[in-house]
């Protein structure tokens, strides 16, 4: 029998359509079919410039949209050449952490939900609008932040952003005890996650996967340790690996993960305390930067810089770069192909959902079909990401 | 200034610009205007007993609508933080998101409408039954929003017909609530249809 | 950390396929180790990438396509390798000309590479032989041409303001008595 779990469905997150194959209740083909949210993202970036591309990163992977905005900007950096001051590279880690323990937290209450845990689901909630307000207060948006620029950061930290940060980072660990209390030892959540939608480490490498879903099948490999950006080799923090590859073990690297990125959040907060409440934000390359707004209003140079930024955008070498991050989903990367315009020539978008998503078949076929849910929620997938 | 001829919010006329030709009298409405008013006219109620009955129906449906679970991009996260504890969204009456539309009554079009997914929302929208109402919930869903290119349809009001437009980027949760509200509001002063088996009157021109 | 350079890899391979044209891409911003390679022996070279227990690329991260139509020839399709043990990653560029627009499936090399495939021919309308299920992947499956192509248009619409939409219809007083009566809201 042919079922097709349609684009329209509570538990696919997104529009997802899966085409499964079955025999009863045991799963024999499973396809999953794409594009029902495909954006033209990347043809639309040949037709901005490159801060204009921004916004458009937000809407990507919208669960974790600072850590887009992020591959981003560093990628654009390397193919110019520039890196952004230490100052902003600490904000910009903390803001990533804080997207991370954002994107697990709704990983978290939606995978809940899906398998029927519902309380998980107000919990992991309220803790995301704590982060979101934490957005709105920097950048004033709560979800499409755009709050990276090339060569840092789009304005300085406002007063008292800190100090909220640090009083988040400081009762995010009891929360996170909570829904380990509600979920990790629990019967029900081990006998529908424990053993399902195994994925091998074998498989894991040659499909692709990334992220906590390659973490979890035992493959030690975090490109905040490997190709470390933003001085996270000066952090401390550890990477959590799976054992067995199944949804449990995936389940327990986010989670330890939400944890030790509160620990780097921490350290973040403490490091930019360390170089000033207010300070450099941005580099001050004004041939690809823009100038702050006090010396545009004094110095003539800064005004033509500011002038020629704005109105054409600045003017990279032709060359090409790629440059990924650790996502929460996995390895998120932009390639770049300048041909010394404003515009980039191509941007290509490698997203870990989408090659995430190709190892759900291996991981289903041959299981039963209420397996499928909590394989696609252990995956945790990103249709905007996917889609592009 | 002469170049933005034919349109003149304020209809000032210029000596250049004679007054417009009169209309010749026609059965059929003259102007989309008239047209308008024919339509809402029909509806108005006169007898007592239906305006009552309709107060009842209307604030029934008014006050638990239930959406069917259509998010599609970065608008259904601000859909699903209404439904969190914060911006609780069943103290209004929407204390269900119904998976399938044949059990739903609002369709809450939460992100950007692609021309794949296009044929399925026009096929949702067909399977609900009446009577239904669509949110258009952000730009993208209001007029294509920021992606004005070849993969989306630009506004869900090409595919479906949309009672509210949400506009932002995404709409903050409240913004989503003032526009349940502001379909409440529509709910409450229209004429309900009150399906096939309550007997109704013709008024005036049917 | 493993010891492994992007120029011994460039070394080996040269080795390992001796007659074969395999130059370094160079340029002002080539900012990652580029190898371009000729279409023909494609699958033979990666499957030595993958194999040998010195290089190691046990991971292909993506495939991408891109076109650079005023010169000839005219796509080209980028594969980034990564060798997890050696922490060492690798582009691998293969020209192809628009009349020929045909390259060796990899999905017998790395299984990843199926769904980057059929994007890039979904973008591009670069074939992929050998490929299982070369098939539209983002796009409608009636959808006629291929959008990243940079002669396709982007399918902006124009948007409606003021000065361009002399045909609309204008507010006018009458319409005033139309505006359904202001409903005080009530919980309950």
């Amino acid at each position: 029998m042919t079922l097709n779990m349609g684009p329209q469905h509570p538990s696919t997150h997104g529009v997802l359509r899966v085409a499964l194959e079955l025999d009863g209740e045991t799963v024999v083909r499973a396809k999953p079919i794409i594009g029902y949210l495909h954006t033209g993202m990347e043809k639309q970036a040949e037709y901005k410039t490159y801060t204009q591309s921004i916004p458009q990163t937000d809407r990507m992977d919208y669960l974790a949209p600072m850590s887009n905005n992020l591959a981003f900007c560093l990628a654009v950096e390397k193919l110019l050449g520039i890196e952004a001051p230490p100052r902003a590279q600490a904000i910009r880690v903390l803001l990533t952490e804080l997207t991370r323990i954002s994107a697990h937290c709704v990983w978290l209450g939606t995978h809940a939900l899906d398998i029927g845990a519902m309380t998980v689901f107000f919990y992991c909630f309220r803790e995301r609008e704590k982060v979101l307000s934490l957005y709105d207060h920097v950048c004033g948006a709560r979800m499409t932040a755009s709050y990276f620029r090339v060569g840092g950061l789009a304005m300085d930290i406002p007063e008292g952003f800190l100090d909220r940060c640090q009083k988040f980072v400081d009762e995010m660990p009891a929360h996170t005890d909570e829904y380990e209390s509600l979920l990790t030892r629990n019967p029900i959540w081990l006998a529908r996650t424990e053993g399902v939608a195994p994925l091998s480490r074998h498989d894991a490498i040659a499909l692709g996967a990334t992220g906590p879903t390659l973490r979890g099948s035992g493959v030690d490999w975090d490109l905040r340790k490997q190709e470390p950006y933003c001085a996270y080799d000066s952090y401390d923090f550890d990477v959590p690996v799976g054992k067995n590859g199944d949804a449990y073990d995936r389940y327990q690297v986010r989670v330890r993960e939400i944890r030790e990125a509160t620990r780097i959040a921490g350290q973040a907060i403490a490091r930019i305390r360390s170089m000033g409440e207010k300070g450099e934000y941005r580099l001050r390359d004004y041939k690809y930067v823009l100038p702050p707004k006090e010396e545009v209003k004094t110095s003539m140079e800064a005004l033509i810089h500011h002038f020629k930024i704005v109105a054409h955008g600045f003017f990279p070498p032709v060359g090409e770069a790629y440059r990924a991050i650790e996502a929460p989903k996995g390895e998120l990367g932009f390639y770049f192909v300048s041909d010394g315009t404003p515009r980039p020539w191509r941007m290509k978008v490698r997203s870990p959902s989408f090659v995430n998503l190709q190892t759900l078949p291996t991981m289903i076929e041959g299981r039963l079909v209420a397996d499928v849910i909590t394989a696609i929620g252990s995956l945790d997938i990103v249709l905007g990401e996917i889609d592009r | 200034m002469t170049d933005r001829k034919p349109s003149n919010p304020l209809r000032i006329l210029s000596p250049a610009e004679p007054a417009a030709p009169p209309v010749p009298e026609r059965v059929l409405p003259a102007t989309p205007e008239d047209a308008l008013r024919e339509e809402v006219e029909k509806g108005l109620l006169f007898t007592t007993a239906e305006n009552m009955v309709a107060w009842a129906v209307n604030n029934a449906r008014a006050n638990a609508i239930w959406p069917l679970g259509f998010g599609l991009a970065c608008c259904a996260i601000e859909m699903m933080a209404i439904v969190g504890p914060r911006f609780d969204i069943s103290r209004f009456g929407a204390e269900v998101f119904r998976a399938s539309p044949r059990q739903a009554d609002l369709m809450i079009v939460a992100g950007r409408v692609s021309v794949k997914m296009a044929p399925v929302v026009r096929q949702l929208y067909d399977q609900m039954p009446d009577p239904k109402w669509v949110i258009a919930m952000g730009a993208c869903s209001s007029c294509g929003g920021v992606f004005n290119n070849y993969a989306i349809v630009q506004g869900v009001d090409k595919v479906v017909p949309v009672d509210v437009y949400v506009p932002g980027c995404p709409p903050r949760p409240e913004a989503l609530i003032h526009g349940i509200m502001k379909l409440q509001e529509k709910i409450l002063a229209s004429k309900p249809e009150l399906g096939p088996f309550v007997p109704r009157k013709k008024k005036g021109a049917a | 950390m493993s010891s492994l350079t992007p120029e011994r890899v460039e070394e080996r391979l040269q080795a390992r396929f001796p007659g074969v044209a395999i130059r370094r891409q160079t340029g002002p911003a080539v900012r990652d180790f580029t190898l371009v390679l000729p279409v023909e022996q494609l699958v033979e070279m990666c499957e030595f990438l993958r194999d040998d227990p010195e290089l190691d690329f046990a991971m292909l991260s993506w495939i991408a396509g891109c076109d650079y139509l005023p010169r000839a020839p005219r796509f080209e399709v980028v594969y980034n390798l990564l060798s997890l043990s050696h922490n060492l990653r690798l582009h691998l560029k293969v020209e192809v000309p628009e009349e020929r627009a045909r390259v060796p499936s990899l999905v017998g090399v790395w299984p990843t590479a199926n769904w980057h495939e059929r994007e890039t021919f979904d973008f591009y309308g670069i074939e992929f032989s050998g490929h299982p299920d070369l098939t539209r992947i983002l796009l409608p499956d009636d959808w006629v041409g291929h959008p990243l192509r940079k002669d396709s248009p982007l399918g902006y619409e124009e948007v409606a303001f003021t000065h361009n939409t002399p045909h609309r219809i204008l507010p006018s007083p009458s319409l005033k008595k139309l505006k359904p009566k202001k409903v005080k809201y009530r919980a309950h």
